[in-house]
């Protein structure tokens, strides 16, 4: 850090904070909560302003309550220019932020999606919540690709059970190896297209069990439950499913032990001469100002990719490779989950009687990998999520069908009736497994709007991933056809059907845990190895990136290492 | 995106009072949805006393709704595209599609084009055709112009840029009123409204489950 900088521009905290966290999502937001439960005072750093539920979110609001429906101003969607996932969705945030750039290599596609809000991507996610099996922990041992993690599942089992017990997560108990259980609220009964999917399922062999979403069901700590308006991406104003923001940081807000700084955007870590971080510099984002919090710890929870910006452009003698990274391999083993997507329509569902079918904003079922004990074509598996129903009608829920019938009038719109609700959607998410083609890095030419240095994608799925999807495809088939559909297949090659990398927005890995520091940054309690007051708790430490959604491991290792923090602070280790 | 409330930054209004498009100013310059807005709110209140009533009564602009002064289109090219819009999604002018279509086409130079471009060929080809624009045709000459842009099989190099308007006709049309009021009530859409309980009627599982044969 230049010494002019210091003396004329920033802006340096009078007070040591105990416990800086950087980033208020899944893993910052459970961090939040912990810490504080155990007494410990934290400084919580935001990218994103405030939530404000109760006016942010667009529950319950009718289309036609907004004078372009949900088109965007001017009618963005129809060109291509609309919100991602669509206008209501909570997420604040987007495929590309302006001013906030990302290159991708020559040959690579990539897109990464970021929040700016405080909870995150937790405001809009999908609230999936699955346990990683025992075998998914040890993936080395198990077929000789990959690495083993440090842990294994019953070292995280304790912390699944708390994540679970207290976000809320509905299921059932099934037994399943591949699907551990848990502790489970109620899931809501099956929807009409969801039970045909069921007896579909069950003829072909497939489990298809009750849905584990963190959406509570009954009441919990003060949240109220679910009220099945269909509508959790738009966020909740009561919290009935979790999102950081409102189960963990607010209740943790009342112990007056949370310093929140909003639009601080974090630019690196100041080390000292020991070589422990002392400092985090950030830039407030609303008066582009420069500032810097003193600490005795940090903890990045700022996103896989955006911690492991911020460790490698926190460079300085003692760390030329940036910070943490004597192993030289903080930005490595960067994975997403695999993704494809089939749908169809179902004529056993033509002239279905009109019901309510909003539910909980997801399915109520879901078909965990069944394979895990039979030879494939490829490794590793992969799990089923469903979608139907009578969705609320928006802008576009019927351009596809109007394509394709074309014409005008009372033909048009019986079409559109008697096609309504008759859809069922499938899509595979799936193991992909580190390869050295996919990495991240810093972009030495580009920089944000604040200056800093933005990351460089390098993305390739291999033969492995690609072998999966088309498993998908057929199974997808199978399932429809025994429903009745018809599917089209696609004649596209599987490289063109399968998503890009990081559109299924679960990136993890670029800064892993492992015994040995020669080839893992982070100790087994996500701890630093080089720099001991140095902790991660987002999905950088996932040693592989298993078929199951990985926010509630998040918040499971978040857990598990904001203990271990408090515990080497009482010590007087950090 | 939520340093102001999403719902005051877009206007969003009381479901009761269902404005359609609604961000036109009235006569004294108030939006008028902002005046909607305001008598939805005392309506939630409750019954009024007299004197009360009369208070609010003096209080409240009075609001002309009258005829809709479209933003972005001549009175012409409105009428016809609400004509149009009619004669795509019968009931659309339930749903307000011509005044969706203006108020984005307000926004969006882009869209703008589409339609008054559109438009303009539609009344060129009908007087071509027939002699006479859209409106003024009879009922048999419309109908057969849209038989042969409503479909892409008829393309010709003459009706080409006829059935690439009509796509986005129908789409705005379609879109406008499957997002209103009387065409959520027309589909059969019961949600959006919660429930304590998520139950689904056992006459529609088996409805289905007998048709699929599982």
């Amino acid at each position: 850090m230049a010494y002019h900088l210091l003396m004329f521009q920033i802006t340096r905290s009078p007070q040591v904070a105990d416990v800086v966290i950087i980033g208020s999502g899944a893993g910052g937001g459970t961090a939040t909560k912990v810490l504080t439960d155990l007494g410990i005072n934290v400084t919580l750093l935001e990218a994103g302003p405030m939530l404000h539920p109760e006016t942010d979110f667009l529950e319950h609001v009718w289309p036609y309550q907004v004078s372009h429906r949900g088109s965007g101003e001017g009618g963005a969607s129809y060109f291509g220019r609309g919100r991602d996932f669509g206008w209501w969705s909570a997420h604040a945030g987007g495929w590309q932020l302006p001013g906030e750039p990302y290159t991708v290599a020559e040959g690579s596609k990539f897109r990464w999606f970021r929040s700016r809000i405080l909870g995150g991507r937790t405001n809009h996610y999908g609230r999936i919540s699955l346990r990683y099996a025992d075998y998914d922990l040890k993936p080395y041992s198990r077929d000789g690709i990959g690495t083993d993690w440090p842990i294994s599942y019953d070292d995280i089992a304790p912390y699944y059970d708390k994540a679970e017990g207290f976000i809320g997560v509905t299921g059932s108990k099934e037994g399943l190896r591949s699907a551990p259980d848990g502790i489970f609220q109620q899931c809501p009964p099956p929807r009409v297209h969801e039970v045909l999917i069921k007896k579909a399922s069950d003829k072909l062999g497939i489990p298809c069990v009750p849905n584990r979403l963190a959406v509570i069901t009954k009441p919990l700590n003060g949240r109220p439950a679910c009220h099945y308006c269909g509508q959790c991406g738009r966020g909740c104003i009561s919290a009935a499913n979790y999102c950081s923001a409102q189960v963990q940081v607010f209740p943790a807000m009342k112990s007056g032990r949370v310093n929140l700084i909003n639009n601080a955007m974090a630019r690196e870590l100041i080390t000292d001469s020991s070589g422990k971080v002392t400092a985090v510099s950030y830039v407030d984002k609303l008066t582009r100002t420069e500032h810097q919090v003193r600490c005795r710890t940090v903890v990045l929870a700022a996103s896989c990719c955006e911690s492991t910006r911020l460790l490698l452009n926190s460079k300085s003698a003692r760390f030329p490779n940036g910070l943490g990274n004597s192993s030289g391999t903080v930005g490595r083993y960067l994975t997403d989950n695999t993704g494809f997507g089939l749908g169809a329509a179902i004529p056993a569902l033509q002239g279905l009687p009109r019901y309510d079918s909003d539910g909980m904003g997801g399915a109520h079922l879901y078909m965990p990998w069944w394979l895990w004990d039979k030879k494939t074509a490829f490794p590793r598996g992969y799990h089923i999520e469903i979608g139907g129903g009578y969705g609320m009608p928006g802008i576009g829920s019927f351009a596809g069908l109007a394509n394709r019938v074309e014409g005008y009038g009372d033909p048009l719109k019986k079409a559109i009736y008697e096609d309504y609700g008759t859809h069922v959607s499938f899509a595979g998410r799936g193991e992909m497994i580190p390869n050295s083609d996919t990495y991240c890095e810093i972009d030495p030419t580009v920089v944000d709007k604040w200056g800093i240095p933005v990351l460089k994608f390098h993305f390739k799925w291999t033969d492995a991933e690609l072998k999966q999807v088309e498993h998908m495809e057929q199974t997808f088939t199978d399932i429809i056809e025994t429903m009745g559909g018809t599917v089209t297949r696609s004649t596209r090659p599987t490289d063109q059907k399968i998503s890009t990398g990081g559109e299924i927005i679960h990136e993890v890995g670029a800064i892993r845990m492992g015994d040995d520091p020669q080839t893992s940054p982070l100790n087994k309690y996500c701890q630093s190895h080089d720099v001991k007051n140095l902790f991660v708790a987002d999905a950088a430490p996932f040693v592989s990136n298993p078929d199951k959604n990985p926010t509630l491991t998040i918040v499971a290792l978040a857990w598990r290492t904001s203990e271990y923090l408090a515990e080497e602070m009482r010590k007087g280790n950090v | 995106m939520f340093e102001e409330s999403v719902r005051s930054q877009y206007g969003v209004v009381p479901p009761n009072e269902e404005p359609g498009v609604g961000s036109q100013e009235s006569e004294d310059g108030l939006p008028r949805r902002g005046v909607l807005a305001g008598i939805a709110a005392l309506a939630l209140v409750g019954p009024l006393g007299v004197a009360q009533a009369q208070h609010v009564h003096q209080s409240i602009p009075q609001v002309d709704l009258g005829p809709y002064k479209p933003k972005a289109f001549t009175y012409h090219e409105f009428a016809t595209l609400e004509s149009l819009c009619e004669k795509i999604v019968p009931g659309a002018a339930k749903g307000r599609a011509a005044e969706f279509v203006d108020l984005l086409s307000s926004q969006n130079p882009e869209m703008a084009a589409i339609f008054t471009g559109g438009l303009g060929w539609l009344d060129n080809a009908m007087q071509r055709t027939y002699g006479a624009t859209f409106l003024a045709a009879k009922s048999e000459e419309r109908i057969s112009m849209l038989d042969q842009i409503a479909y892409k099989k008829n393309e010709t190099p003459e009706l080409a840029a006829g059935i690439r308007f009509f796509v986005w006709a129908r789409r705005l049309a379609v879109d406008a009123y499957y997002t209103s009021a009387a065409g959520i009530k027309e589909l059969g859409y019961l949600g959006n409204k919660g429930m304590k309980e998520f139950t689904v009627p056992q006459e529609a599982i088996d409805y289905a489950v007998k048709r699929s044969g599982l």
